[in-house]
């Protein structure tokens, strides 16, 4: 067996390697344990880790090679915290589900179970999903591998810095306004979602049905679309799922002629910072290099996106978490007096600060005399935005912009500001509304942290998305990889020897 | 403008106990969101039609067979009280 560097070995490679018999399962899954070893107590990627299964299911994997024979059979992988899985504890980092031991697999998780997939662990993130930092796990604060000191986005950020710090191979992570794409381009890696409806949504714990699609964080393009792959189709457990019109390809592109570009102005005004800028307008430059012709165009109601994701999120969420009142599962208060006061404890201590906030913003909105102002308002401008999307798509193919409007940010440095750390999905949130597909690959760096290009494309462009995004990715050429450097440490000292 | 007895209306609406200090952040908190988020009445969406679903798809159905759900065992495995295989709950006041 070759030494092999975790921080860089994509999917691809690790299969090729398994099918020529130069390394075993068991040795791949060892690689990843042993990295979890060395970096997870500074990064803290996972809520649990399955050092058991991994090692077991790994060596049964290659005991029975010939059976288990698959695309991703003996390929370890990190599941986000917030998919069911039987027997493996659920908790959706949220207090309300510490002891949770789901009775069935989510469909997404259960297909790459049934293709031999080994599972390393669930992955942190904030609290039922709701955030932008991983900040709001109740658990524990994930760091990102590129600098400790600073967050690695959310809400999927365990899986990103999983993947970012070469603790998983590749993950599952679900995006509701941002959650794959914004971590991945936070982490350096590419992450995406898929159109809504091609991924099962069964077994995701809902926050926000008409929004929740769950997707991979992977470290190259390639293993994206293999993964991809694997846990699209329909599912008759999930009534919004469907087929799509073309399978999954593993793409091979290394030009993009006659492809036509759109920048949308909106994405680029005020809240850019300029490193991002920067990079943003020489992938463009990449763009233009590889044949492609790229122009601005206007999705003139972004600004509204932002405010009526704010009103649809919310109020979805404060319908799909009133099951968690202690009765059927999870955490119930101590001594309630009655049935009233045991709901209204359970709840109020049980979950977190975002959390409430969100279900509080969404009994609001659906209260009586508020409805139609809010919620109904809501609904026809998610129309608005959707119809900027289709008019703009009648004259391009794809559109691009940066993922997130900054690298990643400090933590401690939004979380007093909701609404600062809301607008860090500015430029992902409307791709939910419209219900779109769209990838995020790392496209530089800017102050040594990761930037994040966006692609986005119409309902069921999976396969040009990934095309487009395989042929930057190879003119990017982005090389470097995480240092696991803290810029906070030499500033806590000083502030420590400051006050002394 | 959204003020502190809101919250609690709110809240009791959501079954959630909010602390004295909770309810009085919470005020602040949702009222500059709300300021944001009032930021839509700019828009005329008099003849627009809202989204109910982003794909073109209606009326979807499954064939009505009978298949098999959780079991009791199982729907009562991760139950906080049990009673004579039911959920047990604290009396209604």
């Amino acid at each position: 067996m070759t030494a092999l560097d975790p921080l860089r070995l994509t999917a691809r490679a690790a299969k090729r390697l398994l099918v020529g018999g130069e390394i075993s399962s068991a040795e791949l899954a060892k690689v990843y344990l042993d990295q979890i070893a060395a970096v997870e107590a500074r990064v803290r990627a996972y809520i649990r880790v399955t050092y058991d299964n991994a090692a077991k299911y790994s060596t049964k994997v290659d005991r029975e090679m010939q059976a288990m024979r698959g695309p991703l059979a003996g390929l370890p992988i990190a599941i986000k915290d917030n998919m069911v899985t039987e027997g493996v504890t659920t908790t959706c980092a949220s207090k309300i589900l510490h002891d949770y031991m789901p009775v069935y697999t989510a469909t997404a998780v259960r297909q790459v179970w049934d293709d031999h997939v080994v599972m390393l662990g669930k992955t942190n993130l904030d609290e039922f999903a709701m955030g932008s930092s991983t900040e709001n796990s109740s658990y524990q604060t994930t760091r990102n591998p590129w600098d400790l000191a600073t967050v690695p986005g959310g809400s999927s950020g365990g899986s990103a810095a999983a993947v970012a710090a070469g603790e998983a191979l590749w993950a599952l992570g679900s995006d509701t306004g941002g959650s794959i794409r914004q971590p991945a381009a936070l982490c350096g890696i590419v992450g995406m979602k898929p159109t809504y409806g091609a991924v099962s949504r069964y077994g995701l714990i809902a926050f926000a049905s008409s929004l929740d699609q769950i997707g991979p964080l992977t470290r190259s393009v390639y293993d994206c679309a293999l993964l991809l792959q694997h846990i699209v189709g329909h599912d008759v457990n999930d009534a919004t799922s469907i087929t799509l019109p073309e399978p999954v390809a593993l793409p091979d592109a290394q030009r993009l002629d006659g492809l036509r570009v759109g920048i949308p102005t909106e994405y680029l005004s005020a809240g850019i910072e300029p490193g991002v800028r920067a990079r943003f307008d020489e992938t463009i430059v990449r763009v233009e290099e590889l044949g492609g012709r790229c122009t601005e165009i206007s999705l003139p109601h972004t600004e509204y996106a932002l405010p009526a994701y704010y009103i649809i999120a919310p109020a979805e969420a404060s319908a799909n978490l009133a099951r968690y009142d202690g009765v059927r599962y999870g955490y119930r208060c101590a001594d309630p007096v009655d049935l009233l006061d045991m709901y209204e404890r359970t709840r109020g201590e049980g979950f977190g600060a975002e959390v409430k906030r969100r279900i509080m913003i969404g009994t609001y909105a659906l209260s009586a005399g508020y409805y139609d102002a809010y919620y109904g308002r809501a609904q026809k401008v998610r129309t608005l935005v959707r119809r900027d999307f289709e008019q703009a798509f009648a004259d391009v193919d794809l559109i691009a912009s940066p993922t997130s409007p900054t690298v990643a940010f400090k933590a401690g440095s939004r979380t007093a500001d909701p609404l600062s750390m809301y607008m860090c999905d500015i430029c992902t949130i409307p791709v939910n509304l419209a219900g779109l597909p769209a990838i995020s690959i790392p496209c530089g760096l800017s102050d040594g942290l990761p930037v994040g290009f966006q692609l986005i494309g119409p309902a069921f462009s999976e396969n040009r998305i990934l095309q487009t995004a395989h042929a930057l990715e190879g003119a990017i050429g982005f090389a470097p990889a995480p240092t696991f450097q803290d810029s906070g440490a030499g500033a806590a000292a000083t502030a420590q020897a400051g006050g002394q | 403008m959204i003020g502190e007895d809101d919250v609690r209306y709110v809240a009791k609406l959501a079954r959630l106990r909010l602390e004295q200090d909770e309810v009085a952040r919470m005020t602040d908190e949702l009222a500059k969101i709300l300021a944001h988020i009032d930021k839509m009445s700019e828009l005329d969406t008099a003849d627009v039609r809202p989204t109910a679903h982003v794909l073109d798809v209606v009326n979807v159905t499954r064939p009505d067979k009978p298949r098999p759900g959780l079991s009791r065992v199982d729907a009562l495995r991760n139950a906080p009280a049990v009673n004579d295989d039911c959920f047990r709950v604290p009396r209604m006041s």
